[in-house]
């Protein structure tokens, strides 16, 4: 039995960071147990093209109520690929975010700014053959939170995705641009220096669509099956 | 390792993920992959409640964490990819958070799992939350399964005095009780997949 990729540990977060203050009291502390390959799970969820509705993928329609949302229409998409560059092929993609005023819909968001009647927030998506995935949606807003004071999120979109088994599960934060907030998120920077790139959109002229939405384009790369002989 | 491509860095579940993945769970209109009932009405094999709470490292109960199970069924099998075509199959997969308990409890409604390649009975674990900003695997055994977990090669990796972090205690008949603590002397195992 192969195993999976192990994490890179060089591009990701530790799980106790000075900067970002909830993590004093929720990151264990202890070593991790590492379970060698031929012990590990190799299966996963397989959540397919069955299981994603026809408005899933457009925000911009499936909490429409009235009208249509307000903000800045977007496309979101990319790639979802293996550390060796196979495509992440029929796996689910699930996304979450605030409106464009920077709220979320959720009971415990206290932001004072506005909820937007057609605007939910949350969808899913398939990737296709290549692993493609693709979103239409609203550019989400900054919002406060009381990390340290002023804190204020950079503009973000939720990623969550299965890959292909229960290791190359992520969970994840999509960013835009030219955010002059990054630099000061605690979060954000919880990510090695020379990998937080990774996590940045690229404004993508290509899959815009003319007259109707810029677009952005963001490739995430999961742990795959491992091509290597088995670890010890 | 020189060719590979860059891992995508984790971040935090963040405090607002409701409405996103556990929808229906909370009561949003947007409906959700999988919930807490894992056992469908017709799936062979015992039933049982796993339910816990999550500790952070001052003792209180955490309110905004998701907690994911992967389980094989009651012969030891897990489902292949063939079993998600049908929605209403076994899927030996659950979801929950645990904002929309009162006691910030999770609670799997499933049958125990059969050993699976060697190994005791357990459930896979994924465990997110705001303050994590990279989940974490970890697995539930069962208590009364004292012989099999003895034997279990991935038990035996664990120091003998943190083995108890893993091993649901039975409550009453069909009803597990699995506790996790973040931080602290009894802090729970977690594992490098
Ligand atoms: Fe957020």
């Amino acid at each position: 039995m192969s195993g999976f990729s192990r994490l890179q540990r060089d591009v990701q977060p530790g799980l106790i960071d000075p900067g970002y203050k909830s993590t004093s009291l929720r990151g264990p502390k202890s070593p991790l147990i590492r379970i060698p390959h031929r012990l590990g799970e190799t299966g996963g969820p397989r959540f397919g093209a069955g299981w994603v509705g026809a408005q899933d993928a457009d925000l911009t329609r499936n909490g429409r109520c009235n009208g249509e949302p307000l903000g800045e229409r977007i496309i979101v998409t990319g790639r979802v690929l293996d550390e060796y560059g196979r495509p992440v092929r029929d796996r689910m993609v699930e996304v979450w975010q605030a409106n464009a005023a920077g709220r979320y819909v959720h009971k415990s968001d206290q932001h004072d700014a506005p909820l937007d009647p057609n605007f939910r927030g949350s969808g899913r998506c398939v990737t296709d053959g290549e692993g493609r995935y693709r979103f239409l949606t609203i550019k989400p807003g900054a919002y406060p939170w009381r990390n340290h004071p002023n804190a204020w999120r950079p503009n973000h979109i939720h990623f969550s995705l299965f890959g292909q088994g229960f290791a190359s599960r992520l969970v994840t934060q999509m960013y835009f641009p030219g955010d002059p907030l990054l630099q000061l998120d605690p979060i954000h920077n919880s990510v090695p220096v020379d990998a937080r790139e990774l996590l940045i959109a690229r404004f993508d002229i290509e899959a815009t669509e003319p007259e109707w939405a810029l677009a952005y384009q963001f490739d995430i790369v999961l742990r795959g099956p491992d091509a290597t002989p088995m670890e010890a | 390792m020189s060719n590979r491509l860059r891992q995508t860095p984790s971040q935090t579940l963040g405090p607002f993920f409701a409405y996103g993945l556990t929808a229906r769970q909370y009561g949003y209109d947007f409906d959700q992959l999988a919930d807490g009932r894992i056992a469908r009405d017709d799936t062979p094999g015992l039933r049982v409640r796993v339910a816990g709470q999550i500790f952070d490292g001052a003792g209180s109960p955490i309110e905004d964490a998701m907690v994911e199970v992967w389980q094989a069924d009651a012969d030891g099998h897990y489902p292949d990819a063939a079993a998600f075509d049908d929605h209403n199959a076994f899927h030996g997969f659950g979801r929950c958070g645990t904002g929309a308990d009162p006691a910030c409890r999770f609670v799997f409604d499933t049958i125990k799992p059969g050993g699976h390649d060697g190994q005791a009975p357990h459930l896979n674990v994924i465990l997110t939350m705001r303050g994590l900003l990279l989940h974490l695997f970890t697995r539930i055994y069962f208590a009364d399964e004292a012989a099999a977990n003895e034997a279990d090669p991935v038990l035996a990796l664990v120091p003998q005095a943190r083995r108890d972090t893993l091993i649901a205690r039975l409550v009453e008949p069909g009803l597990y009780r699995f506790d996790i603590r973040m931080q602290g002397d009894d802090e729970t195992v977690f594992f490098d997949v």
